[in-house]
């Protein structure tokens, strides 16, 4: 009975009583119900790929949003995790809870690869030294036809479990495990890990970093493996799940997906990135289903990223978020928008403008 | 074959380097990462393609209107869309690669995908070296450095090009010696836009005119830029000619060269970054706060 009333009291000042929270608790529920609504493969396919490609984005975010490191290549990671999982399934017939943590260690030796000329490099350089990897590696894939299947790619991969719906759930659960564990590895406020705070420092300002006795190159080597790891995970779930393998994952526009998904949703917030990918992917989808949505799919993307930057340039949910969520200026509690004092310390919320109000997305305020 | 590497190595590297010229102009100048740089390329070739095949005007004149429209919708651009986001470097890289993303859509739409031709500006062909060379191919590396050559003196010896210079070296001071940093900025723009215009204007007769043709460029753009020292204006024309070499011998000489040609003048483009991290010309990294 008493672990009742503090599981009561746990969820009541936990999640119910900040906004943000219950949004999430709420998308949480509707992605476990949806196949009870429909489980008609079309749509089941899309919210998989959905789910997948959120992955994907959030370890974009990771690297970029938190340690600032903007990675314009992260297709590299992907797309050597697809053909790695692939590979070992087609030619070793290794399951897949061996082909994807297998693909994903690929990844995170590619993310180490890069690290090499990308540690020593900072800003645009970075960003443009990034943009070959994946272009690189796609030669390397036409190099060797015989391994790879060049432009065709690979067919013939295991199918990721027996059903369309389970193939559903289990994507949806990675996603939401591999989220949580992304979200709680880029908390600064974290008292367990450190790593948080020091890619934070990085983004900041990396000579400060350098002179507080932070190893620099050792935390972005970090980064880089890590964002790798998760978007391996990615890629082996996608080359299980579409059973195809080919060089279209290590396209220039691929990468650039994950970036456009990532901003709109609000970079620099992981949970920001899942939003964008749960909005745009499925949007653009359901667009290609009449013919002059396809015609025009691309450029509703584009506008729409536009008018993103133009007008909320921190991102969909962090523009909701400062709306629906006020932090007490005393006590930092986090207080839904319509309170007049804060829940735990009775402060006053709405008196007087402060700086750190007016400062529109003050804390989202990310250079390269 | 060395006599044709000559040649084809001599246009590639010619119009990478007044692509990549433009583009080291505007970062130097405003200081924004323009991935839009090399739509305004395939736009003028779309506009010579329209204009001379379809309404029928003379090529040289459709070129100029080409070079104009091309250089006015940079302008536009800049000052519509990435002059409001300048703070952000990153959303500045975004919204023009949107920009590059949405006029390659349009195009799309409007022309749909079928490979295009433009009539070359002089028909006819000579013998150079004992390789047959088409008087097109000979006009596009005399006009590659007749544009580099103007730029150059542009920069180098005009009222215009010291302001220009100024505002690249420091914004403020540029601003308190009464230069009008914005106007420049947008100037720069244009030029810029304009640049790539021209590039796509020598281009047009030789390659297809599709609406995909600005990706690799691009991609070649950045890795010259990147090579050369990003806004070092000569690097990047050193470092592009090297590109367009290498590319070419690579189309030449390696069997099924033609898939692999970025890969390996990134893989260029990396080693020598790994050794000297400024790029070929740039200036070594200040340990400064950004």
């Amino acid at each position: 009975m008493r672990y009742l009333k503090w599981f009561i009291r746990w969820i009541n000042n936990r999640i119910l009583a900040i906004p943000g929270r219950v949004i999430a608790l709420l998308f949480v529920a509707a992605l476990f119900l949806f196949p009870l609504i429909t489980t008609e493969s079309y749509f089941l396919r899309i919210l998989t790929l959905t789910g997948i490609f959120a992955i994907y984005a959030a370890s974009w975010d990771l690297l970029a949003g938190f340690t600032g490191q903007v990675n314009l290549g992260q297709a590299a990671f992907f797309g050597v995790s697809v053909y790695t999982a692939s590979l070992l399934n087609i030619h070793l017939n290794l399951p897949i809870w061996a082909t994807i943590p297998l693909g994903a260690l690929a990844a995170v030796l590619i993310g180490l690869l890069t690290c090499l000329p990308a540690v020593r490099l900072r800003g645009f350089y970075l960003a443009l030294v990034t943009l070959s990897f994946p272009i690189i590696l796609n030669g390397v894939v036409l190099i060797f036809t015989d391994y790879t299947g060049g432009e065709l790619g690979l067919s013939g991969i295991g199918r990721l479990s027996e059903s369309r719906v389970t193939d559903y759930y289990l994507v949806q659960i990675v996603m939401l495990v591999v989220v949580f564990l992304m979200y709680k590895f880029t908390d600064a406020g974290s008292k367990m890990v450190r790593t948080a705070l020091i890619f934070h420092a990085i983004r900041e300002d990396e000579i400060t970093a350098r002179a507080s006795g932070i190893d620099t190159t050792r935390y972005k080597m970090v980064a880089f493996a890590m964002s790798g790891f998760f978007a391996g995970i990615a890629g082996g779930l996608y080359a299980h799940y579409m059973r195809i393998a080919g060089p279209s994952t290590l396209e220039l526009i691929f990468s650039f997906q994950a970036i456009l998904w990532t901003i709109f949703g609000g970079i620099g917030t992981i949970y920001g990135a899942v939003v964008g990918v749960y909005i745009l992917y499925p949007l653009i989808e359901v667009m290609r289903l009449n013919p002059l949505g396809e015609k025009i799919q691309v450029v509703v993307f584009s506008l729409i990223l536009i008018f993103t930057l133009l007008f909320m340039p921190q991102g969909l949910s962090t523009w909701v978020r400062d709306k629906i969520e006020v932090i007490c200026p005393r006590c930092k509690t986090i207080n839904i928008w319509s309170r007049k004092k804060c829940r735990s310390c009775r402060a006053a919320l709405h008196l007087e403008k402060r700086d750190w109000q007016s400062e529109k997305g003050a804390s989202n305020d990310i250079d390269l | 074959m060395i006599a044709n590497i000559l040649i084809n190595g001599l246009i590639t590297g010619g119009v990478f380097a007044i692509l990549a010229l433009g583009f080291a102009l505007v970062f130097g100048v405003a200081k924004i990462l323009n991935l839009a740089h090399t739509a305004f390329y395939m736009i003028a070739a779309f506009f010579i393609c329209t204009t001379s095949v379809m309404l029928g005007l003379p090529l040289l004149l459709s070129a100029v209107i080409a070079v104009l429209f091309t250089g006015l919708l940079g302008m536009a651009c800049y000052k519509l869309l990435l002059d409001r986001v300048k703070k952000h470097e990153t959303a500045v890289m975004i919204i023009s690669l949107a920009v590059g993303m949405l006029f390659q859509e349009i195009l799309l739409i409007t022309f749909s995908g079928a490979y295009r031709r433009v009539p070359p500006f002089i028909p006819g062909f000579t013998e150079l070296l004992g390789v047959r060379v088409s008087y097109q191919h000979l006009l596009a590396i005399g006009v590659s450095g007749l544009v580099l050559l103007g730029i150059w003196a542009l920069l180098g010896k005009t009222r215009l090009g010291k302001a220009v210079r100024a505002v690249a070296e420091d914004y403020e001071i540029a601003n308190v010696m009464g230069i009008n940093v914005s106007w420049i900025c947008t100037l720069t723009n244009g030029l810029s836009a304009g640049l790539a215009g021209v590039a796509g204007a020598v281009v047009a007769p030789l390659y297809m005119v599709q609406p995909y043709m600005w990706m690799h460029p691009l991609i070649m753009v950045l890795a010259a830029v990147v090579l050369g020292g990003l806004g070092s204006a000569k690097g990047s024309v050193i470092a592009a000619l090297i590109l367009g070499f290498a590319e070419t011998l690579v189309i030449f000489l390696v069997p099924g060269g033609s898939f692999l040609r970025g890969a390996i003048s990134l893989c260029v483009m990396v080693a020598v970054l790994m050794f000297r991290p400024e790029g070929l010309f740039g200036v070594a990294f200040e340990e400064e706060r950004l």
